[in-house]
């Protein structure tokens, strides 16, 4: 269906962790501007390998392309180098520093000689989250003190500041209310026709079916099958998640 | 009325943390100078305290990155015992052999040295607890023993004395001071600086389209901070040398002075040293990525990790720089002393660990202050010259000690519970 390059390619990737295999040779890509749900049981193995991705996890074996180069990937820097973000589930916030301190974690504005400019950062951490969060008031507070939502508009804004070509969102609405929910949803869309492409991993089938154009399935550390989210029905992915089946006549 | 005092405090942009130490210090300072019958705050006391809350206070603002990175070290008394004997060897056994007695590049070579060696021990330290994952706890509990034994070894026990006369400066004492002039000098200087740096960053602030504390609040802080430094020069600008101490000194200057010549300490030269280090390290602590690291991975060592910091090396980084400032409180302590015994810096590690704490450095993680550090060891010394100066029992002296430290870190953990934070 897909003639261009794809932005990534996982092939054969393996992980184990003490003689369980985590991730059991599975292969997927994702192309600019598409989302790719990735759906399982908790335990099925998408977190863990969407996290050799993102640089968290050394895997095993297996190879990365981006845009069709071989990527070497062996901590979070590398991934970021290629312009892999991650909002991870855990969000990953210092919970005691605040909001600008997280957004440029690792990447600090710095004055010319050197010292952290914490006052460009909040002005910039001001104007991203305006855009992301137009109520998101409290920038001189350590993020323990955010709510859920806003903890999440703060992980989010890391991600989407700093220019990703590949975003990996790992359960990015499983601790918001549905006005939020929504703000996410639009949020992928927009990001979306910037040519951006996105791992969604999710075990809400609704959020897959109504966000993403295809779906990757697995279970127990394999991948079941990928399948285009418009030739199935819940139905046909609940069978793939739960039982680990195919659904028939669809190419998987 | 409370809330309007919180208003306040708040808008002066004083956290009510370092309100309560800073309360809980003055509490204590009016409580011994009753009575002592009005001993403790003289300027004689209050000189002899600066310089020996000075070794402590500058390991304490390391233990601060230590602690606040969910890491112990228990090694910096024996660290500091090893490096005064290395110090006190190289400058009164090693040196004078191949550049004479009290050659001028004695003390410089010595503290050179002994920085250099603490910062190595504490990298391998670091090494140990970041590469190998031993817990540092352990790694430091064995380097406890390793340089209290080690200690022994440089001289066989024997204790090192005289130290190179430079070098002795170090420590304080009559002669160990910046003099008058000197220090009037340092404090003017140090207020200009304090001003320009608080009007500066309003207008960086300001620049940005950040909000600023009001023109009133910053304006009573500003005149509150060169208060405290004029006034803590003047105060030791106030402590006379004793007049035959005094005519020595001019004698071994070499100035001609009159008879009824008199003169005072100034600002003793250990806490200049210390308030560099604080400064330094709140630089450090406030204005780097590195000390923008050291709380990241306290306050969530995972999410450090995935935000591409290499928290390995950092580790390796912070006991490092716990080496070399444990070399330098040993520098002010065996000068000091003007002699380097085999128990230097006994219970040091505790004392020190106890400052950061009292400080308000949380052992859970991700907290603490570089200040708050220096004001807990001037509360620990405060208690215990204190009670010194009253005739405590030194039984009792410790008693009280530990009671009060586990007392402020309660204290702490209810202010912490309240304010959410």
């Amino acid at each position: 269906m897909n003639t261009q390059t794809p932005l990534v390619e996982m092939r054969d990737m393996h992980i184990a962790f003490g003689g369980i295999k985590a991730v059991d040779h599975v292969s997927v890509d994702l192309y600019p501007g598409e989302v790719v749900g990735l759906l399982g049981h908790n335990g099925a193995g998408k977190s863990t390998l969407i996290k050799m991705l993102s640089g968290a996890y050394r895997a095993d074996g297996g190879e990365i392309f981006v845009n069709g180069e071989k990527a070497e990937i062996h901590n979070p820097r590398d991934a970021r180098r290629y312009n892999i973000e991650t909002i991870y589930q855990t969000l990953a916030l210092a919970d005691n520093l605040d909001a600008a301190s997280n957004l440029f974690l690792g990447r600090e504005l710095v004055t010319p000689v050197g010292f952290v400019d914490d006052d460009a950062m909040e002005a910039e951490c001001r104007k991203i989250m305006g855009r992301l969060n137009p109520n998101f008031q409290k920038f001189n507070d350590p993020v323990s003190a955010l709510s859920g939502g806003q903890r999440q508009s703060v992980a989010i804004a890391r991600a989407v500041y700093f220019n990703a070509r590949i975003l990996i969102m790992d359960e990015p609405t499983a601790a918001l209310g549905p006005h939020e929910t929504q703000m996410v949803a639009e949020l992928i869309q927009q990001l979306k026709s910037e040519g951006i492409g996105i791992f969604l991993i999710s075990h809400d089938i609704h959020d897959v079916m109504q966000l993403c154009d295809r779906a990757s399935v697995m279970k127990n550390g394999k991948l079941v099958g990928t399948v285009d989210v418009s030739d199935v029905t819940d139905d046909d992915l609940l069978g793939m998640i739960i039982l680990g089946k195919k659904p028939e006549g669809v190419a998987c | 009325m409370q809330n309007s005092a919180k208003r306040f405090f708040a808008n002066l942009g004083i956290d009510l943390r370092l309100m309560g130490m800073i309360g809980a210090l003055v509490l204590i300072w009016i409580m011994f100078h009753i009575t002592t019958d009005g001993r403790f705050l003289t300027p004689r006391n209050l000189f002899n305290l600066s310089v020996q809350t000075a070794s402590v206070a500058v390991m304490a603002t390391g233990m601060v990155f230590i602690i606040v990175t969910r890491h112990i070290d228990l090694s910096v008394g024996s660290l500091l015992g090893l490096l005064g004997m290395v110090m006190g060897a190289v400058q009164a056994k090693i040196l004078p052999e191949y550049l004479g007695l009290g050659h001028w590049s004695i003390w410089i070579i010595t503290v050179f040295v002994g920085i250099g060696l603490g910062v190595l021990i504490g990298a391998f330290q670091g090494w140990v607890i970041g590469y190998l994952t031993v817990p540092a706890f352990i790694v430091t509990l064995g380097g406890f023993l390793v340089y209290r034994g080690a200690a022994w070894w440089v001289t066989s026990g024997q204790t090192v004395a005289p130290l190179d006369p430079t070098y002795k400066l170090l420590g304080g004492g009559a002669e160990g001071t910046l003099g008058e002039t000197l220090s009037w000098a340092l404090g003017v200087l140090a207020a200009i600086a304090a001003v320009a740096v608080m009007v500066l960053s309003r207008r960086t602030k300001e620049r940005h389209g950040i909000r600023v504390k009001p023109g009133w609040a910053e304006g009573t802080l500003i005149g509150l901070v060169v208060a405290l430094i004029v006034g803590f020069t003047w105060l030791m600008n106030s402590y006379k040398v004793p007049d035959r101490a005094a005519a020595r000194i001019a004698e071994a200057r070499g100035w001609d002075v009159p008879d009824d010549f008199t003169m005072n300490h100034g600002i003793a030269i250990p806490v200049v040293i210390l308030l560099a280090v604080a400064i330094v390290m709140t630089i450090i602590s406030r204005r780097t990525r590195f000390g923008r690291y050291v709380y990241a991975t306290g306050g969530n060592p995972e999410a450090a990790e995935l935000s591409g910091i290499n928290t390995r090396l950092l580790t390796v980084k912070i006991f490092a720089l716990m080496g070399g400032l444990t070399a330098i409180a040993s520098v002010i302590a065996s000068a000091r002393l003007g002699a380097v015994g085999n128990d230097l810096g006994t219970l040091d590690e505790l004392r020190v660990i106890a400052a950061a704490v009292i400080g308000g450095t949380a052992l859970s993680g991700g907290f603490g202050t570089i200040y708050g550090a220096v004001i807990g060891a001037l509360i620990m010394q405060s208690l215990q010259s204190g009670m010194a100066m009253v005739g405590i029992d030194a039984p009792l002296q410790s008693i009280v000690v530990g009671m009060v430290l586990v007392l402020a870190v309660y204290i702490d953990i209810v202010y912490r519970r309240r304010t959410g934070s």
